[in-house]
């Protein structure tokens, strides 16, 4: 069964028919080309498939799509503004915080899900923020000092 | 590899009784809350149902309410929202560890509580992808015919695997369940039954709408045993809540999951005042062995878990003599 959900995906005004059964992830590498979500597992085991729903990680390979009616989507390709990378993005290329890369975007929209409601996090909530994310290289150290690395970024950037 | 959702009409309620109603009109259609447990299984096609019922618009269910009279959690509140009560925190400690212990952080935005103490029973036999159960023709839990886990059993051994509901039973919690003959409350106890296909008492044309929790001044503690930090469901999971009486005896209580399709309340006699401590946690620890049974629903092996929830008991139980 099809449905008309108006919702917003990175700050821009949507409207689309989709069928009921729709996947959030689906909805958006499909019908919105937005491939910077990644699908690793399938199954909500592995966070490649994070997004923020109103603010908050949500992952999108166990989220209905219809369930985002009216709702604030925002995926990896909403990071940069006007070109210039976003302090996680910026943080995780210094720090070296991606290797394959594939596992990327899901740790940052996580990341940033955590310094939207703590912009001052100790590595042990880090560590928890990141806990349903896997990275197969296993490069969590560099990771884990990138959110740390975005973290003061976002404190020199405070007036 | 999972595969892309089944065909299904998704109905969205703004109400209780919009959701009884649709349950009523659709026979077979199934409830849907965060969808951290039911669309994983529906992608894997251990679940059918032509139409879902998406409690997640509800509003009503998703408050808070605590005050002298206790705690009133409505069923769709999330497990992130219960970890951040200051207020259970508090004075309910093991139900805001429990719902810390869930998964990871970004299940937690989702899962509910009423979805976490509805989940469905967890078997290494039946948690796997479509062509691997084909492989062992099915089990009795889906499609087959004998069980893997207890092939001489007459009934399904999947364990029961969710956090909250042995840190609401130690605190003695109620549910309210909505129906089409209006709200029923019972024990929290009452809503499992000792079996892996049918382990709930719930009709299929009810909803749990609340969680009831009665005042207390008991301690508590929820830990659980997994193999990585995050996302893994418990091998097991105890809570423990200790009261100390007038007479300077400790009341025990304990509950315990992921060993058996229901949650366990565990008897315990309190520890009296003078007694020997040593010799109490001794006798809980061999009692603890006997209340449980783990099966082969993991890969670490029963006995090893049986001897864990032994030993995790009567650690937390330590921690709040």
């Amino acid at each position: 069964m099809k449905r008309i959900i108006t919702l917003k995906i990175n700050g821009a005004p949507v409207e689309d028919a989709i069928d009921d059964n729709v996947l959030l992830i689906d909805y958006l590498r499909g019908a919105r080309h937005l491939t910077g979500t990644k699908q690793g597992c399938d199954g909500g085991e592995c966070g490649a498939c994070t997004v923020l729903v109103d603010g908050r990680a949500r992952l999108s390979c166990i989220t209905l799509a219809a369930s985002c009616e009216g709702r604030e989507v925002e995926t990896i390709e909403g990071q940069a503004t006007n070109g210039r990378l976003s302090a996680l993005q910026r943080a995780f290329h210094q720090s070296l915080g991606a290797q394959c890369g594939f596992c990327t975007p899901g740790m940052i929209m996580a990341a940033d899900a955590l310094l939207r409601r703590n912009p001052t996090p100790d590595d042990t909530q880090i560590k928890a923020a990141l806990g349903g994310n896997l990275c197969r290289c296993t490069g969590y150290v560099k990771i884990i000092r990138s959110v740390r690395a975005a973290a003061g970024m976002g404190r020199e950037a405070a007036p | 590899m999972s595969r892309a959702l089944p065909k299904f009409r998704l109905l969205r309620p703004e109400s209780v009784e919009q959701a009884l109603d649709a349950l009523r009109a659709t026979p077979g259609a199934r409830l849907c809350a965060g969808g951290t447990d039911l669309i994983v299984n529906m992608r894997r096609g251990l679940v059918a149902a032509e139409t879902l019922v998406d409690l997640s618009g509800i509003g009503d269910l998703k408050t808070i309410g605590m005050d002298e009279s206790g705690l009133r959690i409505g069923a769709g509140v999330t497990l992130r929202d219960l970890a951040d009560h200051a207020g259970i925190a508090l004075s309910y400690r093991a139900i805001s560890q429990a719902s810390r212990a869930v998964a990871g952080p970004s299940h937690r935005e989702a899962a509910t509580i009423g979805g976490n103490l509805c989940q469905d029973t967890r078997c290494l036999y039946y948690n796997q992808s479509h062509w691997w159960r084909k492989s062992t023709d099915f089990c009795l839990k889906y499609r087959g015919d004998i069980c893997h886990v207890a092939p001489r059993g007459k009934r399904c051994r999947a364990a029961f695997c969710g956090d909250l509901a042995p840190a609401l039973m130690v605190y003695g919690a109620q549910v309210d369940i909505a129906g089409p003959k209006g709200i029923r409350r019972i024990a929290l106890t009452d809503l499992y039954r000792e079996d892996g296909t049918d382990y709930l008492t719930l009709g299929r044309d009810e909803i749990v709408i609340a969680v009831i929790v009665p005042p207390t001044d008991a301690a508590s503690v929820y830990d659980k045993i997994r193999v990585r930090g995050a996302i893994d469901f418990p091998l097991a999971g105890v809570a423990v809540a200790c009261l100390t009486t007038p007479d300077g005896a400790k009341q025990i209580s304990i509950a315990v999951t992921g060993t058996n399709s229901r949650p366990v309340g565990i008897d315990v006699p309190p520890l009296q005042d003078r007694e020997d401590p040593k010799a109490y946690f001794a006798a809980l620890g061999k009692r603890m062995q006997k209340g449980v049974s783990p099966q082969r629903t993991t890969t670490i092996a029963p006995h090893y878990r049986r001897l864990s929830v032994a030993a995790l008991a009567m650690r937390l139980a330590r921690s709040l003599i």
